[in-house]
């Protein structure tokens, strides 16, 4: 529950902020600090904007896939099928083009749909027919997963004239570029899944932040029964979120076969871990109610930032990744946890002394 | 929250069969055997065979069953209880295997990757990685109960990283363990025809049954899932009791690690236990029990465990690739929750009255 303690006895920048914005700014100073430490000990050229353009553009897919998640997270709900469904429709986006001879907007549509097929099945379980979240998007995941094989089985390049072309349209800024090996100047560029991402963000923050709908995810996700009280239609909001997360995770997933540009049933494996450790990192609370989804972006990034930074250093082993994404979570589960526990025992007290000096002024 | 409503008050058969939980999975293997019996009635044929080691073994799909199901049943007892005081489940399962399995190689290869002859004693392989698996379990624990992190986001932690660690431990080798001492664990004993995982299986619940007459641990783990205030105000260490359940799935899953490594002799870190999470929480659904935490039956988890493998083994009978295998299964488990759902039992009940009252009111008529 995001309380705001706003009654002036509490004092300090930190102790007046809400907890989302707590969290949020804790995420967001840790990615800057791993940035600068990169540059001044790495020097492996993170100096160079293009590095952090490649970090978005490796992860657009995840930080669109990680919005859903914190929308869910948000409401108190999760939802790992994400990684699965990505992986049905690159397969599927990339039978429909190089084996249906489709076109790209068909596949679009293809996308779209099954994410919101997903999305809208999943929602109706768990919001109306109220089966645990986790249950029926484990379900959702091995669905997805299985159907991938059942629609094709070997991993393949997509050959597509058009999609290819769009695959490789490049967005430029100006000014940002860096001189390559041969002396020549060489702009920045952005992959068009990065521009959507970033549109995606900005329109759930807004969403989010000013939005009737957006505030009702914050309630249902902080507290149901009061929710309930207030008016909101808690099962209405809930199948809401999922049905936008899986819409995400339709737009996610085409952007994640725009990057690749192949189907592959082992496609966008853990993908859903990713994302729900991005959320986490982020500051989004897994018992709902707290949540930010600039604070997802920069826990995407930061996790990103740290599988570049362990490669960097000479870790490359496969196994790192794993430890090092684990490592993290665990670090901020417990900061989290910590953090949430001590303000729930300063509120407490805080109560405490105020019936005290209510009683007093009683007497 | 743990409770279901009892939604035909009283009376009816229906209701009576419904609350009794140890009758979901076996009307579940009723049906599966009824299937098989009409689709291929030699699926029950049972022989004995020779190996080639010279053995008399029993071969058979209902044979395998109870062999390959083993690991499940024995993960399952963990997770009954993991899921009965936590109120969620473990998603690490599959890679503590994996870690554990390691562990044992390591043991007993030593540096070498194929040695001429166990470096050391399966019994001290098998403790260490006990130890090693326990510490995982008490790891998760502490995440749970001290830290109070949602279980399944609290193991997801290990479910990310325990790959990666079990290849670690190995230095990404794959060492190989000679000799066929070590194939007993997950074959057969020469002269017992019956496969000793199941063998394995069945001390296991000797074990756990003992602990649940003779312990408190199961009534404990119970409280504290149904109502935890409550369970404290009673003198009862929820924190303890909670982490005690991840220990003790700690130690299933050693058990199932060394079964695991025991069938190949070798480990792959990618494959090994494979979403055997999903079959376990799947194993616990389908005994009846209560997902979000409190009473338990453990027989009928065990049962379950066994009728999963039982689908699944007739599911590879009917040429299902292995991959697409999920796709079949997550059917399964949405028909069974949904049907399990308190809501969907609610609307149930109440057409079942609704058809009741009107064959009453036509009675009257007549």
């Amino acid at each position: 529950m995001s309380v705001n303690n706003l009654n002036g006895r509490r004092r300090g920048l930190l102790r007046n902020m809400t907890d989302t914005n707590l969290l949020t700014s804790i995420t967001i100073a840790v990615f800057v600090i791993m940035y600068i430490c990169a540059i001044i000990f790495l020097q492996k050229g993170f100096l160079k904007p293009q590095m952090l353009f490649n970090l978005l553009n490796e992860n657009a897919a995840l930080i669109i896939l990680a919005s859903g998640m914190t929308l869910v997270m948000i409401t108190g709900g999760i939802d790992i099928s994400v990684g699965g469904v990505t992986a049905l429709i690159s397969m599927c986006c990339a039978v429909f083009l190089d084996k249906q001879g489709g076109n790209v907007i068909g596949a679009i549509f293809i996308a779209v749909g099954i994410g919101l097929a997903f999305g809208i099945v999943q929602g109706f379980l768990i919001a109306y027919l109220e089966i645990q979240p986790f249950i029926v998007t484990l379900a959702g995941m091995f669905f997805a997963r299985g159907m991938t094989t059942i629609v094709y089985k070997e991993p393949f390049n997509v050959e597509n004239e058009a999609f290819v072309a769009l695959k490789d349209t490049r967005v430029n800024i100006p000014f940002l570029g860096s001189v390559n090996k041969n002396g020549v100047y060489v702009d920045a560029y952005v992959e068009i899944g990065v521009i959507t991402a970033l549109l995606i963000v900005a329109v759930l923050f807004v969403v989010l932040k000013w939005t009737k709908t957006g505030r009702n995810f914050y309630a249902v996700g902080g507290n149901r029964q009061s929710a309930l009280m207030l008016g909101i239609n808690v099962k209405k909001t809930t199948f809401m979120s999922y049905v936008i997360c899986g819409l995400l995770a339709g737009i996610g997933g085409f952007v994640y076969f725009m990057h690749v540009g192949s189907g592959s049933p082992s496609h966008a494996s853990g993908a859903e871990m990713n994302a729900i450790a991005s959320s986490i990192i982020g500051g989004t609370m897994l018992t709902g109610g707290v949540g930010n989804i600039v604070g997802t972006f920069f826990g995407t990034m930061s996790l990103a930032l740290i599988q570049n930074i362990v490669r960097s250093v000479g870790l490359d082993q496969a196994w790192w990744t794993g430890i090092t994404i684990a490592a993290m979570l665990c670090i901020f589960l417990v900061v989290q946890s910590i953090i949430i526990a001590r303000r729930k025992k300063a509120n407490n007290k805080q109560k405490q002394t105020e019936v005290k000096e209510n009683a007093d002024v009683g007497q | 929250m743990s409770k279901l409503p009892d939604v035909n008050g009283g009376g009816s058969v229906l209701s009576r069969v419904m609350r009794n939980q140890i009758l979901i999975p076996l009307a579940a293997l009723f049906l599966l055997a009824i299937f098989n019996l009409i689709a291929d009635p030699s699926f029950f044929a049972i022989t004995l065979k020779e190996n080639n080691m010279g053995n008399p073994v029993l071969s058979g799909q209902l044979i395998s069953i109870i062999d390959n199901g083993s690991e499940l049943a024995i993960l399952a007892i963990g997770m009954t209880l993991v899921t009965a005081s936590s109120k969620g489940q473990d998603i690490s399962v599959g890679a503590a295997v994996a870690i554990s399995g390691s562990v044992i190689l390591r043991v007993l290869c030593g540096t070498d990757n194929s040695p001429e002859t166990l470096q050391a004693p399966i019994i001290v392989a098998f403790l260490v990685a006990a130890v090693a698996s326990m510490l995982f379990g008490a790891f998760n624990g502490v995440l749970v109960a001290y830290f109070r992190i949602q279980p399944m986001v609290a193991t997801l932690i290990l479910f990310t990283a325990g790959r990666s660690i079990a290849a670690w431990i190995n230095n990404n080798q794959l060492p190989i363990a000679p000799g066929e001492e070590f194939k007993v664990f997950g074959g057969f004993i020469p002269g017992i025809p019956i496969p000793t995982p199941f063998l394995i299986a069945i001390l296991c619940f000797i074990v756990t049954w003992a602990m649940l007459k003779f312990t408190n641990i199961g009534l404990y783990s119970q409280s504290v899932g149904i109502n935890e205030k409550t369970a404290r105000l009673n003198g009862l260490n929820p924190e303890l009791i909670k982490l005690a359940t991840y220990v003790i799935l700690g130690l299933c899953v050693a058990v199932t690690g060394l079964i695991k490594v025991s069938r190949i002799s070798t480990i792959n870190y990618s494959v090994i236990a494979k979403d055997i999470e999903m079959d376990t929480i799947l194993a616990v659904a389908l005994g009846g029990n209560s997902l979000s935490g409190g009473k338990f039956n453990m027989a009928a988890s065990i049962l379950g465990a066994y009728v999963i493998q039982f689908l699944t083994t007739t599911l590879y009978k009917f040429k299902v690739p292995s991959t697409a295998l999920p796709a079949y299964k997550a059917v399964v488990v949405i028909v069974l929750v949904v049907l399990s759902a308190p809501v969907v039992r609610e609307k149930l009940s109440r057409l079942m009255k609704k058809i009741r009252s009107s064959k009453n009111t036509a009675e009257n008529h007549a």
